[in-house]
């Protein structure tokens, strides 16, 4: 069950992310931020609650994973600054929105290859069962990857190898401006996983049911029964990056779609069934609006790499000792 | 010992040494490596060490850098060069860019292995060679392995290594025989003298290197001239040093390689000489190469798309009489 203080804890990091992704836009626009902005902004359920609820394992995730990095650990400050290119930032300015690790948490990136990290968390989960630590491996990764070839390769190593890997589906019906219904044979995305391992769906806008999903997902990986499939249904409120104006989606479509809002929906159960006042949500909000504008504070107000960290990374060295 | 011997030696030593060392591809395990490169180890090691995998080689090399990124020292066989194609999403956007993106908080020791070039009537799908690619990536450390020593002490280096590493093997040299100098303190990034001369400086790498050694006594004979033959055997980094030492000396330099002749490998090595040992260089380079044709079935056709003893002998002979060498 929910109690208050993790629903406390989901509420924040909601509202966190999605106050962090209004600036990030803002800064976009205004051109401190550059390259692909990816937001975000309604689909904060799943990338909060999921995260909170896979605490114990690893994670691999795509391009859109400002909210899911600060969910898992990574501080805003730091993932801001990476948003602006700068020094301070997660990646030290060299992988920018869509490029946030921290292994320190767990978390893998941040690939802006469509379907790309999926064998990489095959492989992850692969190193957990031979390590002998069965909290497992989770990825995630939307509609559109599920029709590429890398996905379907991995259903099959993982099932094959009866991996613990959580393959999570973030469907919100679009590959970036094509319906995902016009290029693939089906609505629900499990259906392609289905002759591999059992699947799950869970509506995507609820945090509260996201959350619940996931840890029941982890405790089956726990188990030692192999992979699991999890769809969950979600809808973004903005273009597919800040340079998609949306165009494909009709104002109905978006009403309806916001009329499912997440940060509304665990709001109202917090009022209602859990009994924490206006007043205490107000003080999250504030408190989350003071971080992301620290954040941005810290971001602008760090310095630039110096030119000569270009040639720094390219290697890690080392390892030579017994040659 | 015979080169894949020496290879199966450098896996079974650092597997032993280390249980994160995991190998794995297609019929690696029970089958024993489709070049016997990794017979025995399962037995050894076990199914889990020994992982064989569908044949999906985007998977073996994204499985690879997941087992990295998880701790483990993953490395995998690709059958044939040909195949890495289908993983070169994964060699490149994700093996050779996640620890710089990262700014080195991920690091991936891992090697991908796999032979190349022509052996003997396999046609174009199973002939080619992509050191020149490969080597164009930053972030990647690509090793090309021409004989036993070389090839024993690169492959521990490269499995021991925090970085990812290519090595590249070639077809025809898996029952080449040799000794390996347990002595040695080999460094596999320098390049190799293979044979000591001062007037033409001869640079190769992987089996060239042999054809290149069996064509110089004609060469020599014809010209009247010493050969330097090198293997440049670190295809990316490039010991320039070593070069650089060698054309101070002789003043003639000739590149030979088994790949396509546009946008090959050697091109690099020709233009970094025009560019950096102009002054030194008593005559232009040559380059000795693959055509930029597919590599043919037929035998004939096959054998003339590539370098041979004979028409690297040919080639050389004809450009020293033409420059007065």
């Amino acid at each position: 069950m929910i109690d208050k203080l993790l629903a406390e804890d989901l509420y924040y990091h909601m509202v966190l992310g999605r106050q962090f992704e209004y600036a990030a836009k803002e800064h976009y626009m205004q051109g401190e931020i550059s390259g692909f902005l990816h937001l975000d902004i309604g689909q904060e359920a799943l990338s909060v609650a999921a995260m909170k609820a896979f605490e114990k394992g690893d994670v691999f995730s795509t391009y859109r994973e400002h909210i899911m990095a600060m969910a898992r650990g990574v501080s805003p400050k730091a993932v801001m600054a990476e948003l602006f290119g700068r020094q301070t930032g997660v990646s030290e300015g060299k992988g920018g929105s869509m490029h946030l690790f921290d292994p320190s948490h767990f978390f893998y990136g941040g690939d802006a290859i469509v379907g790309g990290h999926i064998p990489n968390a095959v492989g992850c989960a692969y190193a957990r069962k031979y390590q002998g630590n069965q909290s497992g491996v989770m990825v995630v990764f939307g509609d559109g990857a599920t029709n590429g070839g890398a996905f379907f390769e991995s259903l099959n190593i993982a099932a094959a190898q009866k991996l613990p890997l959580l393959f999570l589906c973030e469907n919100n019906r679009y590959a970036i401006g094509t319906k995902i219904t016009r290029v693939a044979p089906f609505e629900k995305q499990a259906n392609k996983a289905e002759p591999y391992m059992p699947t799950m769906e869970v509506d995507g806008m609820d945090a509260i049911a996201v959350y619940e999903a996931v840890q029941k997902a982890q405790h089956y990986l726990e188990e030692g029964h192999g992979p699991l499939f999890l769809e969950a249904f979600t809808c973004r409120y903005e273009g597919h990056s800040v340079a998609d104006a949306n165009s494909y989606r009709s104002p109905q479509e978006m009403a309806l779609c916001k009329q499912q809002d997440p940060i509304e929906k665990l709001k109202m159960h917090m009022l209602n069934v859990l009994g924490i006042s206006s007043a205490q949500l107000e003080t999250l909000e504030k408190r989350a609006q003071a971080e992301v504008d620290a954040a941005v504070n810290f971001a602008a107000q760090s310095p630039q790499p110096p030119l000569e960290a270009r040639f720094d990374h390219l290697f890690a060295e080392g390892g030579n000792d017994a040659v | 010992m015979l080169y894949r011997e020496a290879l199966n030696k450098a896996l079974d030593e650092t597997m032993a040494l280390d249980d994160n060392v995991v190998v794995l591809g297609e019929d690696v395990g029970l089958y024993g490596g489709s070049y016997r490169v990794t017979e025995g180890l399962v037995a050894k090691y076990g199914e889990t060490r020994l992982i064989d995998t569908p044949i999906a080689e985007l998977s073996i090399v994204g499985n690879a850098v997941g087992m990295a990124i998880g701790g483990l020292r993953p490395v995998a066989e690709i059958m044939t060069a040909n195949f890495a194609l289908l993983a070169f999403d994964q060699i490149i956007n994700h093996m050779a860019k996640l620890h710089y993106m990262s700014a080195g908080k991920i690091t991936l020791p891992m090697v991908v292995r796999f032979p190349q070039g022509v052996s003997k009537q396999l046609a174009a799908q199973h002939s080619e060679s992509y050191e020149q690619m490969l080597a164009a990536v930053p972030g990647l450390i690509v090793l090309a392995a021409s004989d036993v020593n070389y090839a024993y002490h690169a492959l521990k280096y490269a499995i021991l290594r925090d970085d990812p590493v290519i090595f590249i093997e070639h077809e025809l040299l898996y029952n080449k025989k040799g000794e390996i100098d347990f002595a040695a303190k080999l460094d596999p990034l320098k390049a190799r003298v293979v044979k000591a001369g001062k007037d033409v400086t001869i640079v190769s790498y992987l089996k060239m290197v042999d054809d290149v050694m069996k064509a110089v006594p004609l060469i020599e004979e014809k010209l009247k001239v010493s050969c330097e033959v090198i293997d440049l055997c670190s295809l990316n980094p490039v010991d320039y040093e070593t070069l650089a030492a060698s054309l101070e000396k002789t003043g003639r330099l000739v590149m030979v390689e088994e790949d396509h002749r546009t946008g090959g490998y050697g091109a690099q090595i020709v233009s970094w000489a025009a560019e950096q040992m102009f002054y030194a260089l008593d005559a232009p380079p040559l380059r000795i190469a693959g055509e930029d044709i597919p590599i043919p079935y037929n035998r004939q056709l096959e054998l003339a798309s590539i370098p041979t003893p004979e028409s690297i002998a040919g080639e050389i002979i004809t450009w020293g009489e033409k420059h007065g060498i």
